[in-house]
């Protein structure tokens, strides 16, 4: 994903930053934090050295547990932690973390409203070759559907060292979704990320892309394109799934003749899904969900995969010429 | 706000008597609510008052209390039994055990620790407590803080995977400032925990995954007492009691019956049940 190409006009001051994956501004930033903070403990479910906890783990061994491959264990433990005041993060591969660990998320990180931060890594396709059954595309469909947790999908490294920060900081069950592969730098630098404030690049007058995650840069190509040929287009990084900033959406909807929501993710259950629930109810004009369509993944790279699955700067561009009829 | 407000009680007599007072509310609150379980809560009665009243650090006035010794009922359907010792305990007035199961209520059919505060974790979906419980005793290990963690587990709780994912955990983090204990009742829901799925040999099991297991009878207050005394001066590992009790223990046409898991007493038996547990 590293190698894709930007139009000239889209690469930004931050754009021209070497790419980097989310894993590795989490496993930095959590290092920062707990050198700042005694109160931060980190387990595992012997994914360390992916996750990047491995880190602080390194350096504060004590504070750290390996759970083995245990991942429902690693939950309930990480609530016990929680309720003696610690704040513990818990990391693993997310379709292990909220697929495999779903009932004691339930239980005992939400219905027991305890402060416990859930960062995976490894979401959605581009965790390419190992194949579909490490692929999570219908974890963020898993956690918005409970009450009580937060669900936060960064968009580049610089988004998940603030996200990180910022639910370090805040009291209640948090999903924080993280890629394996390296993403281009789309945030500016100054970026400060509050909990479901989603970030406005521009608005358009024809359409409005709100995307999340890796989709987020590719919005901003397709935006490009389509202002180019007289479609003038918004993008807006809807980092915060749950809760969803509803004012941004209602004001970028009434004077949108369509929106697009683009994710790494099914089209059931996750920011679509969430966007068209909203919509609805509150501004119905015309939506079209970029995802993966109710389909599991396969073995290929991140971009071959991409491509096959339609999360591309042209399928978005076709997308919207296609609902504009254009 | 640190000082308990209990003196802790070590004389059986008393033990005896609270454990027949939180019986009798146990079956009245079952008959008002109508729905409930009977048979788990009357088996791991014993045990848990033993824990509470001559173990327990707590301050029902300051259920936050950071130096507090935790209770965990990972066998989340026993609520009854919770109830009743908190209400025994000083954490609510003993009228509000007629609100059991009633729309909102703070005594939820499962215990939820959101709606009453002195339940350290909510439960009910079972297999959980015990990884929460390690979670808890491994916080107070690294605040050098000396509270001690209780958990109570159902034998038939045993068969769910996560348990044992715990097990090892609590051995290999060489927790011991944590007493589990198996109220081995040999029943579950569909029959016997031996012909539904056999978790034999049980003391093996636990020995083999690391713990310091001790077998009681989970209704003689002497042996509780010494188990519970053993657990606190074993360091470097968890301790198991498996306490060998009797399902629906107390009152006699209850007892090893697999139908009152989950059903309550008439007023009827009700009647006939006070009498039992009074004269026992």
């Amino acid at each position: 994903m590293g190698e894709r190409k930007e139009n000239t006009e889209a690469i930004s001051k931050t754009a021209e930053k070497k790419p980097k994956a989310t894993r590795e501004a989490y496993g930095e930033t959590l290092l920062e934090l707990g050198r700042r903070r005694k109160d931060i403990v980190v387990l595992d479910a012997d994914l360390s050295g992916s996750t990047k906890t491995s880190k602080f783990a390194k350096e504060f061994p004590e504070r750290f547990f390996n759970m083995g491959v245990a991942e429902q264990d690693m939950i309930g433990t990480a609530a016990g932690l929680s309720l003696t005041g610690k704040v513990p993060f818990a990391s693993t591969f997310a379709v292990f973390e909220t697929g495999r660990a779903w009932d004691q998320i339930r239980l005992t990180v939400c219905y027991s409203n305890t402060n416990v931060k859930l960062v995976a890594t490894h979401g959605g396709i581009t965790v390419g070759e190992d194949g579909a059954s490490h692929q999570a595309l219908e974890d963020i469909a898993l956690m918005r559907a409970l009450p009580n947790m937060t669900v936060i999908v960064p968009a580049d490294a610089t988004e998940t060292s603030s996200v990180i920060n910022a639910i370090a900081d805040y009291k209640g069950p948090v999903y924080v979704r993280l890629g394996r592969s390296n993403v281009p730098h789309v945030m500016p630098e100054d970026y400060n990320f509050k909990i479901g404030k989603a970030f406005v690049f521009n608005t358009g007058k024809d359409a409005n892309i709100i995307a999340a995650g890796i989709m987020v840069n590719i919005a901003k190509q397709a935006a490009e394109i389509l202002g180019k040929e007289g479609i003038d287009t918004g993008v807006i990084n809807m980092s915060t799934i749950k809760p969803l900033d509803e004012n941004v959406l209602l004001s970028v909807a009434k004077q949108s003749k369509v929106i697009i929501t683009a994710e790494e993710h099914s089209v059931i259950g996750g920011l679509g899904g969430a966007v068209c629930e909203f919509l609805s109810e509150n501004c119905p004009v015309p939506v079209r969900r970029i995802g993966i369509n109710d389909s599991f993944g396969c073995s290929g790279n991140s971009d071959e995969l991409l491509k096959l699955h339609g999360l591309t700067a042209d399928n978005i561009v076709k997308t919207v010429k296609s609902a504009l009829k254009r | 706000m640190s000082a308990t407000t209990k003196s802790k009680i070590n004389d059986i007599h008393e033990l005896r008597n609270i454990a027949k007072s939180v019986r009798l509310k146990i079956l009245h609150m079952l008959t008002n609510a109508g729905s409930g379980h009977t048979g788990g809560s009357l088996s791991a009665a014993d045990v848990a008052v033993a824990i509470y009243f001559s173990k327990m650090n707590f301050n029902p006035r300051d259920p936050f209390w950071k130096d507090r010794d935790r209770f965990i009922l990972s066998k989340g359907h026993a609520a009854p039994l919770l109830y009743s010792i908190m209400a025994e305990a000083g954490y609510f007035p003993k009228e509000t055990l007629d609100n059991l199961r009633q729309i909102e209520s703070p005594l939820q059919g499962h215990p939820c620790c959101k709606r009453l505060n002195g339940v350290e974790v909510s439960t009910g979906s079972l297999g959980q407590g015990l990884s929460v419980a390690n979670g808890i005793a491994l916080g107070l290990r690294l605040d050098n803080n000396p509270a001690r963690v209780y958990c109570i587990m159902g034998d038939g709780e045993t068969q769910e995977g996560q348990v044992w994912e715990a097990a090892m955990t609590a051995a290999h983090y060489r927790i011991d400032n944590l007493c589990a204990v198996i109220d081995k009742n040999g029943l579950q829901i569909d029959g016997p925990v031996s012909k539904v799925m056999n978790i034999e040999p049980v003391a093996d099991k636990w020995s083999a995954f690391g713990w310091h297991v001790i077998d009681i009878d989970g209704h003689n207050m002497e042996q509780i007492l010494k188990a519970l005394n053993e657990a606190e001066k074993i360091k470097g590992k968890p301790t198991m009691i498996i306490a060998n009790t009797t399902k629906g223990k107390g009152v006699s046409f209850f007892e090893n019956k697999v139908e009152y898991h989950g059903i309550t007493p008439t007023r009827d038996e009700l009647s006939k049940a006070v009498v039992e547990i009074n004269n026992g």
